[in-house]
């Protein structure tokens, strides 16, 4: 527990200054301080927020609310899956809800980090330190609007990727294959961020779209053998 | 017709839940299938490999500001430092940068 508060201290510093711009964001969208804090206190997924933030602003239905939330959530359930493929078998069913329920995309990167089988005691411990401060974050930006300068906002805005590279490197460095397709997901995002077409949809859809293609590329032609570590 | 507010609010927190806990509720134990099982393998890495770039280079004021703490962040990976140094070092080199810019 102690542990993953510990990682959630950084996480929650990057998502306050994300969450100040979600807050921002929401406040141009009719939201009040409370209403973003309680959205975020039980949501705690940016994308996703947004969208439903905007949403609501152009008289969205409940029914358009929850097929756009399950399409822009899409990789939730590729990380859910990645977890629990790292629990042994004979996990309770509570244990793996407890451990999915912590999911964000900060708090599996800590998670996969570590080598050990998730515990929801370690995400738990992430999961209340991160998730006020992305909830007092929301409403102090639905608030008060801009008063962090900039310089500020702009440098706490890449401490989630700092985290992200804190995951991915290490396991590079041990693991050819995975240096691979790190090489290729970095390449093959810029091309679908930039390229015509492809670029015009959501980064969430981009996410999932070459998650899924990558992973499975590297699947079929550099598969992970019996034994090796996952 | 636009529903209320709470109710709104709620339905996206229960929606997003859900997507969360789907997997836990199918799977029992690990997959043994040898494509699936490396498919989850790669996974992590790559969605979090394709949310970095070039998501940093655009996060910052300067892009250019976005591209040092890309690289700052995985010299500091590579050599070992911890999560939370990583992150520092990322948000130090944004800092510097941006000074220096506002300067030039």
């Amino acid at each position: 527990m102690l542990e993953g508060a510990r990682d959630g201290l950084p996480i929650g510093l990057g998502y306050f200054a994300v969450a100040f711009s979600l807050g921002i964001a929401a406040r141009g969208y009719g939201f009040t301080p409370l209403q973003g804090f309680i959205s975020s206190l039980f949501t705690y997924a940016s994308a996703g927020q947004y969208m439903g933030f905007s949403l609501y602003a152009v008289n969205g239905s409940l029914l358009q609310l929850i097929v756009l939330t399950i399409i822009i959530n899409l990789r939730y359930i590729l990380m859910g899956f990645a977890l629990n493929q790292r629990m042994p078998a004979g996990t309770s069913v509570k244990r793996r809800v407890l451990v999915g329920t912590c999911i964000t995309d900060e708090i599996f990167g800590a998670t996969i980090s570590r080598q050990s089988a998730p515990t929801p005691y370690y995400t738990f411990g992430a999961l209340f330190t991160a998730v006020p401060m992305w909830a007092l974050g929301t409403a102090i930006g639905i608030g008060m609007g801009n008063i962090l300068p900039g310089r500020i906002v702009s440098a706490l805005g890449v401490a989630l990727f700092g985290m992200f590279l804190a995951t991915i490197i290490p396991a590079s460095k041990k693991d050819r294959r995975i240096m691979f397709a790190v090489i290729a997901s970095f390449v093959l995002s810029y091309i679908a961020a930039t390229a015509p077409i492809v670029s015009e949809l959501s980064e969430g859809t981009r996410t999932i779209i070459l998650t899924i293609g990558i992973s499975a590329a590297f699947a079929a032609l550099l598969p992970v053998k019996e034994g090796d570590a996952s | 017709m636009r529903a209320n507010i709470y109710i709104y609010i709620f339905v996206m927190a229960f929606a997003t839940w859900c997507m969360r806990v789907i997997p836990s509720l199918i799977m029992k134990k690990p997959i043994e299938n040898k494509f699936a099982k490396s498919f989850l393998h790669y996974v992590p890495y790559v969605t979090l490999a394709v949310m970095t770039f070039p998501a940093i280079v655009q996060a910052t004021d300067q892009p250019l500001a976005g591209l040092v703490a890309f690289i700052a962040g995985i010299l500091a990976a590579w050599c070992g430092v911890s999560l939370i140094g990583v992150a520092s070092i990322c948000c130090i080199s944004v800092l510097i940068i941006e000074y220096i810019m506002t300067l030039l």
